[in-house]
């Protein structure tokens, strides 16, 4: 299987009151297309720089990240918006979405910035829904839906656009029990039906079994 | 879904806020227009008076007249710079029911000091030209289908007799405030018959007409006037046309100025209101921008966005402000005594400026949250706690 992503030498540190705050130190890992990654760490460890750097919403101090073959650390802002747009889908702990929009406008609202019709871009969304399981639920606006129905729509959304990678910064994080195997059990499906590739951090080792591999992180070095 | 959509949307999202901020600003483009509409109505009526003419009348009455020799005195005042003047005349045309205004007037100034009654070269020439020629406004022209060449008879009251006149002019007026409804005949023509028929009211004038240089000199010059005619058998009493006392008038006009600059601290004021709702509209959706961006969303996107509600927030507040500012400038016309403003309404002018104050407004209010959206990296719009 060839990477998918390839991460090689990423260092960051962010500024803070002239102080450089070092994040993550020299890593180095690949990502095979099709596979299903946990990151595991303790809090403060740098997952979510990491996930945010692969997502390529934010720049690596130092070294080179390839996504897809692309050199995303190179992209100019506005590249990096329309590659990010077609290749990634990110799911959040929080799952935002837009509470003013109903889960479908959610589901819709990266479509928008495609040329599709919007027969075409109801049928995604509704295809993108039904994967899901919210089929029934997709005139309810966020706040009339449980964590774990949110977090769904959230991937919905992530997936509407049938993006290269799928990133899911602790999607189960704040969900229940129930709710949280639902939304792993969703993952894993997605991996396996849809061969999405996931990178996924977690705490949560009853999530990360669902995994295929599994790496951890610690303070800012790749163990 | 359309991008519109959200901005509606996203108006909504603080309905009591949203439903403030639009009230302040339709208040706030009411008391606009209203001031504009005095401001405007001012000027219009300053305009149409002329603050440049004096009119010197016999002090105790106006129906006393002055003698024909104060004309040559008034003259030689410094800061004068014409003179004409005129008999009431009156009379009956057709029947006693058509009143307008009928004077004897010196047929080779008045028109100079009266330059916003249009008249041709030609027809002025030929009404110079004719002693029993007569100019009526077009207005009147109109009312009983006169013509020039046509002779109007008129039976005199005042000054007795059959009077016939030729038209030689029909003037049109040259600003909306202007009276189109006049007729103007030779004043040396009244005269010649008094001569002959009632010769101690020969020599006569009902009053003068000073034009002075500098409207700012009219009081003093009124002083002067009358002051060269104290203590004789016929004293005089300079005003400036609009009868306004001098005190009055730059008390006014001091408070039409303070009108003027209120209209567009107006403005301002709006401007803060609107700025103030979109900054804090922005800051609660840090997060959402962050997402949006995440999602693939770009400047041109974002700052559409913002722009967009900033906009339609200030045209919905603009649009019922105007709506509603018609009736009430209607109502201030009522109540506001007849005559005191020569036009007293709503302006295109003031609906256009309006109009674009709001795009202005839309846009400058929209400027700091949107600086706030772009500037902030989407890192940091995740990891912001309102
Ligand atoms: N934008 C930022 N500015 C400054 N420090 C940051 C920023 N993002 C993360 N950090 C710091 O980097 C470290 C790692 O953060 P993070 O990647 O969020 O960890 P994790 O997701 O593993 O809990 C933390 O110490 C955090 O305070
Ligand atoms: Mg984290």
């Amino acid at each position: 299987m060839p990477a998918i992503i390839e991460v090689q030498n990423v260092s960051k540190s962010y500024m803070r009151d002239n102080f450089q705050i070092p994040v993550l130190n020299n890593i180095n890992f690949n990502v095979e297309e099709g596979d299903f990654l946990a990151l595991m760490g303790p809090s403060g460890s740098g997952k979510t720089t990491l996930l945010n750097l692969i997502a390529g919403i934010d720049k690596p101090t130092k070294g080179n990240i390839l996504v897809g073959g692309t050199e995303i650390s190179k992209l100019t802002e506005s590249a990096l918006a329309k590659w990010r747009a077609h290749s990634i889908g990110f799911v959040f702990q929080f799952y935002n979405l837009i509470p003013v929009l109903t889960a479908f406008e959610n589901v819709e609202l990266p479509l928008l910035l495609t040329s599709l019709s919007k027969s075409e871009r109801k049928k995604h969304v509704e295809t993108a829904l039904s994967v899901v399981g919210l089929s029934d639920r997709m005139l309810h606006y966020p706040k009339q839906l449980s964590g774990g129905q949110e977090q769904r729509v959230a991937i919905a959304r992530a997936l509407v656009t049938d993006p290269l990678l799928l990133i899911a910064d602790e999607p189960t994080g704040d969900l229940d029990k129930n709710s949280a195997a639902e939304i792993l059990t969703l993952l894993e499906r997605l991996n396996q039906e849809f061969k999405k590739t996931i990178v996924m951090v977690t705490h949560d080792p009853h999530a990360a079994e669902k995994a295929r591999k599994i790496r951890h992180l610690d303070k800012g070095d790749l163990v | 879904m359309k991008i519109i959509k959200l901005i509606i949307k996203n108006s909504l999202r603080h309905k009591l806020r949203t439903f403030l901020t639009i009230l302040g600003i339709s208040i706030a483009v009411i008391a606009f227009g209203l001031l504009r509409t005095v401001v405007t109505a001012w000027n219009a009526g300053v305009e149409a008076s002329s603050a440049n003419r004096l009119i010197t009348r016999q002090a105790v009455s106006f129906i006393f007249s002055l003698p024909y020799s104060y004309r040559e005195k008034i003259l030689k005042i410094p800061g004068v710079t014409n003179i004409t003047y005129a008999n009431w005349f009156q009379g009956v045309y057709i029947d006693k029911n058509q009143f307008f205004a009928r004077m004897a007037v010196d047929a080779n100034t008045f028109f100079d000091v009266y330059p916003e009654f249009l008249l041709s070269k030609k027809e002025l020439d030929d009404f110079k030209k004719e002693r029993t020629a007569c100019v009526i406004g077009s207005d009147i022209a109109k009312t009983y289908k006169l013509k020039i060449g046509d002779v109007m008879t008129i039976e005199g009251d005042i000054f007795p007799g059959r009077w016939d006149f030729v038209i030689r002019g029909i003037y049109k007026p040259r600003d909306k405030t202007t009276d189109a409804t006049g007729m103007y005949f030779h004043w040396d023509y009244l005269n010649e018959r008094m001569e002959k028929e009632f010769p101690g009211r020969a020599n006569q004038v009902g009053w003068y007409v000073v034009q002075i240089k500098d409207p700012a000199q009219a009081a003093e010059i009124s002083q002067k006037i009358d002051a060269l005619f104290k203590n004789s058998t016929a004293e005089t009493k300079t005003e400036s046309e609009r009868a306004f006392q001098q005190g009055f008038l730059a008390a006014t006009s001091a408070i039409v100025t303070a009108m003027n600059v209120i209209s567009f601290v107006i403005i301002g004021i709006i401007m803060l209101v609107l700025g103030n709702t979109m900054i804090m509209s922005a800051r609660e959706r840090t997060r959402e921008y962050a997402v949006m961006k995440t999602l693939g969303f770009e400047r041109r996107h974002l700052t559409g966005l913002i722009m967009g509600e900033s906009l339609l927030i200030s045209f919905i507040g603009a649009g019922i402000g105007l709506f509603l500012t018609f009736p009430l400038v209607e109502g201030f016309a009522m109540v506001i005594p007849k005559g005191f403003f020569p036009i007293f309404r709503l302006e295109p002018i003031t609906v256009i400026f309006a109009c674009s104050a709001a795009v202005f407004i839309g846009l400058v209010a929209s400027v700091p949250p949107i600086q706030r959206a772009l500037k902030t990296n989407i890192v940091d719009g995740f990891r912001f706690v309102g």
